[in-house]
C-alpha cells in the first residue's frame, strides 16, 4: 500500500495548543498512512491526550494545519471527525453505565437509526471481528474487557478510516491484549490506519510499524519500534536513563507471619461489588508479595478488610503481628506498625483540598504523638515532616505547602508513599502503587519499597500491572471474582500463567 | 347502589384527580430536568409564578386558556433564569434552586397584590358526548378540563420520548455521564437548557391549574408546598414516568380521604391524618423502589453536578 505512491491519510503541521501559559502541544508534526499502525508514545503529561482531542474535534488547536486526504480541514466537533472517518476508542471509557450496550452505541450514531437496527448492526460487526457482545446487556454488569469491546464496535460502526486508540491495554489481561492485537492487525490489513497511544513499550514493539515520541508537548523523535529496545525508546520518552531497580537479596523467612488471613469470606458493601470467597494468605518479614488482578475482582474489598476500613467477621480472620486484629479500627492497626496505601489517591489517601502538611497530620497523628500538643496541632512538625518526605522521594510541587489536588498523579503518589513510610513501618499494604504514574516516579516508588523490604518490612502489593509485579515481587498470586489463587515464587511462574489465573482459571481452594 | 352514592363516588374521584394533577405536572417536568442531570429545587417558585401568571392572564383577557399559556410562560421565564445561572455560569444547583423558590414566592406576592380577592373564570370542563355519562369513571376520564388531559398526555409522551426516541436517549446519556456525552459530540449544555425550560413550563402549567381550576382565585403562597412534594415524588418514583402517575394519584387520594375522615370525626388525631398522605406516599414508593439494581440504572448519576466543557 505504502509503496505505491505514499499518499498520507492525515498530515499534521505545526499543531499547537496552550492552556494559559502552559504549552501542551508545541508545533507537533505527524503523518499517518493508510494501513499502518502508528504508535504515539510519551510519558503522562507529555501532551498525548491534548493532541488526540484535537484530532477528534474535542479541542481546537491554537495554530497549525490538518490535512485529511490531501485537503486542509478544521474539525469543529467530534461528530464532524466521525463524518470525516476518524474514530476514537477512549482511555477512560466514554460509556454510559445506566444504558444498554445497544443504547450506548446508538447514542453516538448520527440521525434516527432505530434501536433494533443498531442492535443488529452491532452484533454483525461484533461477529465479523470476533468481539462477542450482547446488545441488551446493561454496561455496569460487564467486565472491563467487554466494555472496551463496546467502545471498539461503536467506533467501527462509524466506518472510520483512522482509528485512534488511547491506552487501550491498560486494563486488559495478557490474553485480552492478544485478542485486541488480532483485531487491530485485521483492521490494518483492511487499509484502516491506527494511531496507537501507549506508554507500554513491549506492546508497541510487538504491534506498531512506526512510532512518534512526544515529550513535554514536542516531538522528540520517530523510530521503527522493532529496531529499538524498550530501554532505548524509554530513554527518548523520558529524556534520561530510567534507573533500574536493584533486585532484592534472598531473604530468610522467619516462622512468624506479620500478616495472616484465614478463611475470609465477605459480601461487598457496594451494589456491584465483589464477594470475597475464602481468602487465605501469609506475609513474612522481608518479602514483597504481589496480588495480580483486573480491577473490580475484589481487590478493594480485600484492601478494606486488611486496613480496617471494614471489620472482618471474626477477629482472628485478620492476624497482625500475631494478634487477632479483625475487629480493630485503622488507627489501632497503624499503631501496631502497619500502613495502608489506598488505590484512590484523591479523596481516600489524601483530602484533595487540604494542604500537604495537613494531609501528613491526618494519617500520622495517632502514631507520632509529637504532632499534637495538648488540644492543638503541631503544624511546625508537620511541615518539617513534609520537608523530609519531599526530599526523600523527590516530590515536585508548585508551592511550599500546596493543596493535595494540585499535585500531578506521580508526585502525589510519591508524597503518599513517603508519608506512610516515615516511621519505618513493619507492614505495608499498597493497592495499585504506580497506576497512572510516570516511569521515573514509578521506579522511585518501587525502589523505596524494595529498600524497606530489605530492612525487614513485609510488603503486600495489589496491582493490575504485571510488568511491575514481575519486576519486584518475590511471590505472586492472582485474584479473580473474589477468589485468591495459590501463591507461587515469581521465578517459578510466568506472565501467561498469571494472566490465565487473572481470568479466573484456577481451581480448588487456595493454599 | 343508589344514584346518590354513585354521584358521591364520582365527586370524590374528581376531587382526587384535581388534587393530583398539579403534582403530576410539576413532577413530570422535574423528572425530565433531573434525567438530564440537573437538580432544580425551584419547582415551588416556578409553580407559584405559574399560578399568578395564569390568574393575571385570565383576568386581563377573560380567557382561562390564554391565562394558562401566560402561566406556562411565567414558569419558563423563571426556569430560564435558573438555566443561565447554573448551566452557563455553572453556579451551584442546590443553592440556585433554593434561591429560585424564594424569589418566586416573593415576586408572585408582589405582582399578585392587586389581584387578591378577585374572582376568576374557572376553566371549562370538556365533555365527550356519550363517554362522559358512563357510570363512576365517566366524568373522571372524559369530563375534565384541558389541563387534566394534557397532564396524562405528558406522562405518556415523556415516557415515549425518554425510552423510544434518539433525543431521549441522548438526554439520559447526558444525565448519566456528561463528560462522555460531550466527548461523543452530544450538545450537553443545549440539551440541559431545553430540559430546564420544559421543567419550567410544566411547573408553570401546574401553577395555572391551581389558580384556574383547583381554587379559581389568587392567594399568596397558594402553591402551599406542592412543589416540594413534586420534587420528592420524582425521587421516590425512581425517575420513572408511570410511577409518578401512581405516586401523584396515591397522594391525591389519601389527602382527600383524610379530609373526609376528619369531617366524619373519627377518633384519630387530625395531625396524624394530615400527615397521612405524605407517609403513605413515601412508604408505597419506597416499597416499589426496593430493587436497588433497577434504582441504580434509573438514577441520573450526574444529578446536581455542574458541567463545564473543556476549553
Amino acid at each position: 500500500m505504502i509503496s505505491t505512491g505514499p499518499e498520507p491519510l492525515l498530515t499534521l503541521k505545526g499543531l499547537t495548543k496552550s492552556f494559559g501559559t502552559f504549552k501542551a502541544n508545541d508545533a507537533v508534526d505527524l503523518e499517518i498512512f493508510p494501513g499502518e499502525i502508528h504508535a504515539l508514545l510519551g510519558e503522562n503529561g507529555a501532551g498525548k491526550s491534548t493532541f488526540v482531542k484535537m484530532l477528534y474535534g474535542a479541542l481546537q488547536p491554537d495554530a497549525g494545519e490538518m490535512i485529511w486526504r490531501g485537503k486542509a480541514v478544521t474539525i469543529p466537533n467530534p461528530a464532524y471527525a466521525r463524518q470525516l472517518g476518524i474514530g476514537m476508542v477512549f482511555q477512560h471509557f466514554s460509556l454510559f453505565e445506566a444504558l444498554t450496550v445497544a443504547e450506548n452505541v446508538a447514542v453516538a450514531l448520527p440521525g434516527d437509526t432505530p434501536l433494533k437496527k443498531v442492535a443488529a448492526d452491532l452484533e454483525a460487526v461484533s461477529r465479523e471481528y470476533g468481539l462477542p457482545l450482547k446488545a441488551g446487556a446493561h454496561v455496569h454488569d460487564l467486565s472491563v474487557g467487554e466494555r472496551q469491546r463496546i467502545e471498539i464496535v461503536r467506533c467501527l460502526l462509524g466506518h472510520p478510516d483512522l482509528v485512534i486508540m488511547d491506552e487501550p491495554t491498560s486494563v486488559l489481561t495478557p490474553q485480552e491484549v492478544d485478542d485486541l492485537f488480532t483485531v487491530l492487525r485485521q483492521l490494518a490489513s483492511e487499509g484502516k490506519a491506527i494511531l496507537y497511544i501507549s506508554h507500554k513499550l513491549e506492546e508497541v514493539r510487538a504491534l506498531c510499524e512506526r512510532a512518534t515520541i512526544l515529550r513535554q508537548g514536542k516531538i522528540v523523535g520517530t523510530c521503527i519500534p522493532r529496531e529499538e529496545t524498550a530501554a532505548s525508546i524509554a530513554k527518548m520518552m523520558v529524556g534520561a536513563d530510567i534507573h533500574q531497580i536493584r533486585p532484592s537479596k534472598a531473604r530468610s523467612q522467619s516462622a512468624q507471619p506479620v500478616l495472616s488471613i484465614r478463611g475470609l469470606s465477605m459480601d461487598s458493601r457496594e451494589v456491584f461489588g465483589t464477594r470475597l470467597k475464602d481468602v487465605n494468605l501469609d506475609l513474612y518479614p522481608g518479602e514483597i508479595v504481589g496480588i495480580a488482578g483486573i480491577a473490580g475482582n475484589g481487590q478493594s474489598e480485600l484492601f478494606d478488610v486488611i486496613s480496617g476500613e471494614r471489620l472482618a467477621g471474626r477477629p482472628e480472620q485478620v492476624m497482625l503481628f500475631g494478634h487477632p486484629a479483625g475487629h480493630e479500627d485503622i488507627s489501632a492497626r497503624r499503631a501496631r506498625g502497619a500502613v495502608f496505601i489506598s488505590e484512590e489517591r484523591l479523596g481516600h489517601a489524601t483530602v484533595p483540598t487540604l494542604s500537604l502538611s495537613e494531609n501528613v497530620i491526618l494519617t500520622r497523628y495517632r502514631v507520632n504523638p509529637g504532632l499534637k500538643s495538648g488540644l492543638f496541632l503541631n503544624r511546625g512538625l508537620a511541615k518539617s515532616l513534609l520537608g523530609t518526605i519531599v526530599e526523600k522521594l523527590d516530590v515536585r510541587k508548585s508551592a511550599e505547602d500546596p493543596a493535595a489536588q494540585s499535585l500531578s498523579g506521580g508526585n502525589l503518589q510519591k508524597f503518599i508513599i513517603g508519608r506512610e513510610v516515615l516511621e519505618d513501618p513493619k507492614l505495608i499494604i499498597v493497592n495499585q502503587p504506580t497506576w497512572g504514574v510516570d516511569a521515573g516516579s514509578a521506579a522511585r516508588i518501587r525502589q523505596t519499597l524494595v529498600d524497606l523490604a530489605e530492612s525487614g518490612a513485609a510488603i503486600l502489593v495489589i496491582s493490575q500491572d504485571l510488568d511491575e509485579l514481575f519486576e519486584f515481587t518475590d511471590r505472586l498470586a492472582a485474584i479473580a471474582e473474589g477468589q485468591l489463587s495459590a501463591f507461587e515464587p515469581v521465578a517459578e511462574t510466568n506472565r501467561n500463567a498469571i494472566g490465565l489465573k487473572m481470568s479466573g482459571a484456577f481451581s480448588g481452594v487456595p493454599a | 347502589m343508589s344514584d346518590a352514592t354513585l354521584i358521591l363516588i364520582q365527586a370524590v374521584l374528581l376531587t382526587i384527580s384535581t388534587a393530583a394533577t398539579p403534582l403530576l405536572l410539576a413532577a413530570i417536568g422535574e423528572l425530565v430536568v433531573e434525567r438530564s442531570g440537573v437538580l432544580n429545587l425551584g419547582v415551588e417558585g416556578m409553580m407559584v409564578m405559574g399560578a399568578i401568571g395564569g390568574f393575571i392572564g385570565m383576568i386581563v383577557t377573560g380567557n382561562p386558556y390564554i391565562g394558562a399559556v401566560v402561566g406556562v410562560l411565567f414558569g419558563m421565564a423563571l426556569s430560564l433564569l435558573f438555566a443561565v445561572l447554573t448551566l452557563t455560569l455553572a453556579t451551584n444547583q442546590v443553592a440556585t434552586g433554593l434561591a429560585l423558590t424564594i424569589l418566586g414566592l416573593g415576586l408572585s406576592g408582589l405582582i399578585g397584590e392587586p389581584y387578591v380577592g378577585r374572582s376568576a373564570v374557572r376553566m371549562p370542563v370538556l365533555n365527550i358526548p356519550g363517554l362522559t355519562d358512563l357510570p363512576i369513571i365517566g366524568r373522571l376520564l372524559f369530563g375534565q378540563d384541558l389541563i387534566f388531559y394534557i397532564s396524562i398526555a405528558l406522562i405518556v409522551g415523556v415516557a415515549w420520548f425518554l425510552f423510544r426516541t434518539p433525543s431521549g436517549l441522548k438526554l439520559r446519556a447526558i444525565g448519566d455521564n456528561p463528560q462522555s456525552a460531550h466527548a461523543l459530540g452530544i450538545k450537553v449544555i443545549r440539551t440541559r437548557y431545553l430540559a430546564v425550560l420544559f421543567g419550567g413550563a410544566c411547573a408553570g402549567l401546574a401553577g395555572a391549574h391551581l389558580s384556574l381550576v383547583y381554587t379559581p382565585q389568587w392567594t399568596e403562597n397558594m402553591s402551599a408546598g406542592r412543589g416540594w412534594i413534586a420534587l420528592a415524588l420524582v425521587v421516590f418514583a425512581s425517575w420513572r414516568p408511570f410511577r409518578i402517575l401512581a405516586g401523584a394519584y396515591l397522594f391525591g387520594a389519601v389527602s382527600i380521604g383524610q379530609l373526609h375522615a376528619q369531617a366524619l370525626g373519627i377518633g384519630i388525631p387530625s395531625q396524624f391524618l394530615s400527615a397521612l398522605p405524605y407517609l403513605a406516599t413515601v412508604i408505597v414508593l419506597v416499597l416499589i423502589s426496593q430493587n436497588r439494581r433497577l434504582t441504580l440504572i434509573n438514577t441520573p448519576a450526574s444529578l446536581g453536578k455542574s458541567f463545564v466543557p473543556d476549553r
